[in-house]
């Protein structure tokens, strides 16, 4: 039961793109067609689900201080390695992109030749990141951690493709010159978050 | 075509013609998220700039020898140690704010505008025009957060950089802070409406309808 809760509050209340505002690049500018912004949101989805997990064993056991006291020496049981963390997970976030890209770009090309350059800014997504931070500063279980990854990259995927939506709808609208594509974005946005802060109080 | 220009270019065409938030969509992330008072954002503002510039001239010194397949991983490592050393410094020089800045001096690794450089501009260029570009760049991204900042920062609380300007009501003011501005929604309709303002005064960065 925690963990269907954790994956409803991960989704709808701590919604990563529309609460925390995290992964706006890639969210605002690959959400112009339905189908592009749903291929990239199940690819944040796959590394969410791949990266929180081995991020969550490299800090249990290698990271937090103490950590490494399943080697049996007490040198290395007495080391606090927690200030290398940015560089430990960034590395493997990256290097699971990396492999996705080469998965897609084998198997599945057209998707991979639409995603274009906003592939390798995966990497760079804030929203990835944020996620093993938040994982550990919140101190999340293996099990809890699998659940957040899921359910963020979840609600990631569902805000993205609801923006696209309403995009595809705007345009049919007329839109004062100076803030057409970009500018209307930005308030479409911040009219969705503002929808979004009412499930807070869940 | 970048090596034609001068260096002079490289560094002002950021700033307003090819703005990283404005026109290119890139770091927005961070500046939502701390423009909520003007300190913050102006630490931001100084940190983001020195990374960029910094991970684009020394991305640029090697590379000829990344090999393509693993670039991402070699570029993030780069940024990743410049931003170990800047949150290193905010820890030891301003430790309040690093306090209050905390995720997101770490997510400077995942803004988009260090690794869109690194990967658009420092991978074909030589280290000094590379070293300018990432700092007009960081300068470009600094002009928007800085005066998202001062809005939000006045209207929200009606103080600039902690001098109260504006008298609020609670205090015996005239001023009803506006509460709006800040919660994060603020800073899309703002981001928004200084686009809405730069685009108008350069008609050609108008998106065809």
């Amino acid at each position: 039961m925690d963990y269907v809760l954790l994956f409803l509050r991960s989704v709808f209340v701590e919604n990563l793109a529309l609460t925390f505002f995290l992964g706006m690049c890639t969210f605002l500018a690959v959400s112009k067609n339905v189908k592009t912004a749903l291929g990239l949101g199940v690819a944040v989805i796959a590394v969410q689900a791949i990266t929180l997990p081995i991020n969550n064993l490299l800090f249990s056991f290698v990271l937090k201080p103490g950590a490494l006291s399943w080697t049996g020496s007490s040198s290395l049981g007495a080391l606090d390695l927690s200030y290398l963390g940015f560089i430990c997970y960034i590395g493997t976030i990256a290097a699971s992109v990396q492999i996705l890209e080469m998965f897609l770009d084998k198997y599945v090309p057209a998707l991979y030749n639409t995603l274009g350059i906003f592939l390798p800014l995966i990497t760079v997504n804030c929203a990835i990141l944020a996620g093993t931070l938040f994982m550990v500063e919140r101190e999340y279980t293996f099990a809890e951690s699998c659940v957040f990854g899921v359910g963020s990259g979840v609600g990631w995927a569902l805000a993205i493709a609801v923006l696209a939506g309403v995009r595809e709808k705007m345009r049919y609208s007329h839109v004062p010159a100076g803030l057409r594509g970009l500018g209307i974005t930005f308030i479409t946005v911040g009219l969705m978050a503002l929808g979004f802060m009412a499930f807070g109080g869940i | 075509m970048s090596q034609k220009k001068s260096l002079k270019q490289v560094l002002l065409d950021p700033v307003f013609n090819n703005n990283p938030i404005a026109l290119q969509i890139l770091g927005i992330c961070s500046a939502l998220a701390v423009t909520t008072r003007l300190d913050k954002a102006i630490v931001m503002s100084i940190s983001v700039t020195a990374v960029t510039a910094c991970s684009s001239a020394a991305i640029a010194l090697i590379r000829n020898r990344i090999p393509n397949s693993i670039r991402i991983i070699v570029q993030m490592t780069v940024i990743a140690s410049l931003v170990i050393i800047v949150d290193q410094m905010i820890k030891a020089f301003a430790f309040g704010l690093s306090k209050e800045l905390s995720v997101f001096v770490g997510l400077i690794i995942t803004n988009c505008i260090v690794m869109g450089r690194a990967e658009g501009y420092a991978m074909q260029n030589k280290p000094l025009p590379s070293f300018i570009d990432g700092l007009g760049n960081g300068l470009g991204y600094s002009v928007i957060l800085i005066s998202v900042g001062l809005v939000r920062e006045l209207f929200g609380s009606g103080k600039i950089l902690g001098y109260t300007v504006l008298q609020s009501v609670k205090d015996g003011g005239w001023y009803e802070p506006n509460g709006l501005m800040l919660l994060p929604p603020s800073a899309f309709f703002l981001i928004g409406i200084f686009i809405w303002v730069l685009r108008s005064f350069k008609p050609e960065q108008v998106e065809a309808e």
